[in-house]
């Protein structure tokens, strides 16, 4: 059932190439949606940990971290409940940098982020390598609000928000898959907007 | 212009929710043009239809066509129920902290409790500008939720915000707290219980963004 809604004319019709299907610009603002309360952590506490099937589990402090080579993302994020943002910038250290330290075992094929509150999320790990991922602690030049995740989240822009980790504190490399928090909860495994896999069966 | 909306749908083959579940609505314009938005059923399970919730939003795409074009008869397309987090299972103790439409998975939760002759279970609070503009607002007095208005007083209690006295009288260990609104008023209520003690992991939140438009 997906023909016309009767008298449904909808909003503006100029779409924005940008935008993905069932998208919209959300403009300056940026929602917050956690299922959670907002933890409260201190960069002094933080650590980013690299395990599972890697050659070396690793850890890095807050200084640490910020001493690896800098990365950076310009672009658009795109939330599942269906805003998009558009020329955010991001910066913190490419996971690719954590893990060309850990080195993945051959037999590493996902990966699931785990955030300080012990929320997960799952990913194929070749959409977390390749310079499409980072873990971000600056936003627009300034340290990323604890409400967005601050001190440091994850940042994977091409796929559904809610695989970007807020608070993340640790990567786990995987065999096989495990499907992460929204995931068990009817969302969909991998969440690529632009084919509009919000929801399981999408 | 309504304020909001109530949607009595029919279902043909549905599965049926769990209280705290949501719905998504989906148009479809003539030119294959679509927007879709989740809202909350308000309906127990075991109700012969699914009631949604919509508040009217003046610039909302999705919310305008649903509170002023919608009739009786008309078809839409949805897809649900949605989400297994946010829910409850009719035996724990809860206790349900909502801000204006973020109290509509309550009426599932507590018209659900109803049913089975559990409302001891709940302890609910709710927060509203005015009266008028709660949601259910007789069926939550009924049930003696807390209500708080922020605009206006409500019998012995004066305008103000939800306190965290007030959620203090209403936890209990062990119970699960549920907490839905506006982006503000889940963050607001969300930190309120973590400071009264309650621990995180109890805490259950579902914040409403510009996505409910």
């Amino acid at each position: 059932m997906s023909g016309p809604t009767r008298g449904f004319l909808g909003r503006r019709r100029e779409r924005d190439a940008r935008l993905p299907p069932g998208q919209y610009d959300v403009g300056a603002d940026w929602p917050v949606l956690t299922a959670e309360p907002t933890p409260r952590i201190s960069p002094e506490t933080w650590s980013i940990t690299v395990d599972g099937k890697v050659a070396e589990p690793t850890t890095w402090s807050w200084d640490e971290a910020h001493r690896l080579p800098s990365s950076e993302y310009r672009g658009a994020i795109h939330c599942v409940t269906t805003w998009s943002k558009f020329d955010t910038h991001f910066a913190g250290v490419s996971v690719d940098t954590l893990l060309e330290a850990a080195r993945p075992t051959a037999d590493a094929h996902f990966v699931v982020a785990t955030s300080k509150t012990g929320y997960t999320t799952n990913l194929p790990l070749e959409d977390v390598t390749g310079g499409k991922a980072w873990i971000v602690w600056e936003f627009g030049g300034e340290p990323l609000p604890i409400e967005h995740g601050g001190p440091v989240r994850m940042l994977v822009p091409h796929l559904y928000f809610w695989k970007s980790a807020k608070w993340v504190t640790r990567l786990t490399l995987l065999t096989r898959d495990q499907p992460g928090f929204w995931e068990q909860n009817g969302y969909h495994d991998r969440g690529d907007p632009w084919r509009e896999q919000r929801y399981q069966g999408d | 212009m309504p304020r909001s909306v109530v949607l009595r749908l029919d279902v043909a083959d549905r599965v049926e929710h769990l209280p705290g579940q949501h719905y998504v609505v989906r148009l479809t314009a003539d030119d294959g043009y679509r927007a879709q938005r989740s809202y909350s059923v308000a309906s127990a399970p075991g109700d012969p239809q699914i009631e949604l919730f919509v508040e009217r939003l003046d610039d909302g795409e999705v919310s305008t066509y649903l509170a002023d074009v919608v009739a009786p008869g008309d078809t839409l397309e949805v897809r649900g129920p949605i989400g297994g987090w946010f829910v409850w299972d009719g035996t724990a103790p809860a206790l349900l902290v909502g801000g204006g439409s973020g109290v509509v998975p309550f009426l599932a939760m507590l018209r659900d409790a109803r049913r089975h002759g559990r409302t001891d279970l709940l302890r609910i609070a709710v927060s509203s500008r005015t009266l008028v503009e709660l949601p259910y607002a007789m069926e939550l007095m009924d049930a003696e939720a807390l209500i708080v208005l922020t605009r206006e007083p409500y019998g012995d209690r004066v305008a103000s915000r939800l306190m965290a006295d007030e959620l203090r009288a209403l936890w209990e260990p062990g119970c699960t707290a549920y907490v839905c609104g506006s982006e503000r008023f889940a963050e607001g209520a969300s930190q309120l219980l973590v400071d009264v003690g309650v621990p995180a992991a109890d805490i259950r939140v579902e914040r409403f963004g510009p996505s409910g438009a």
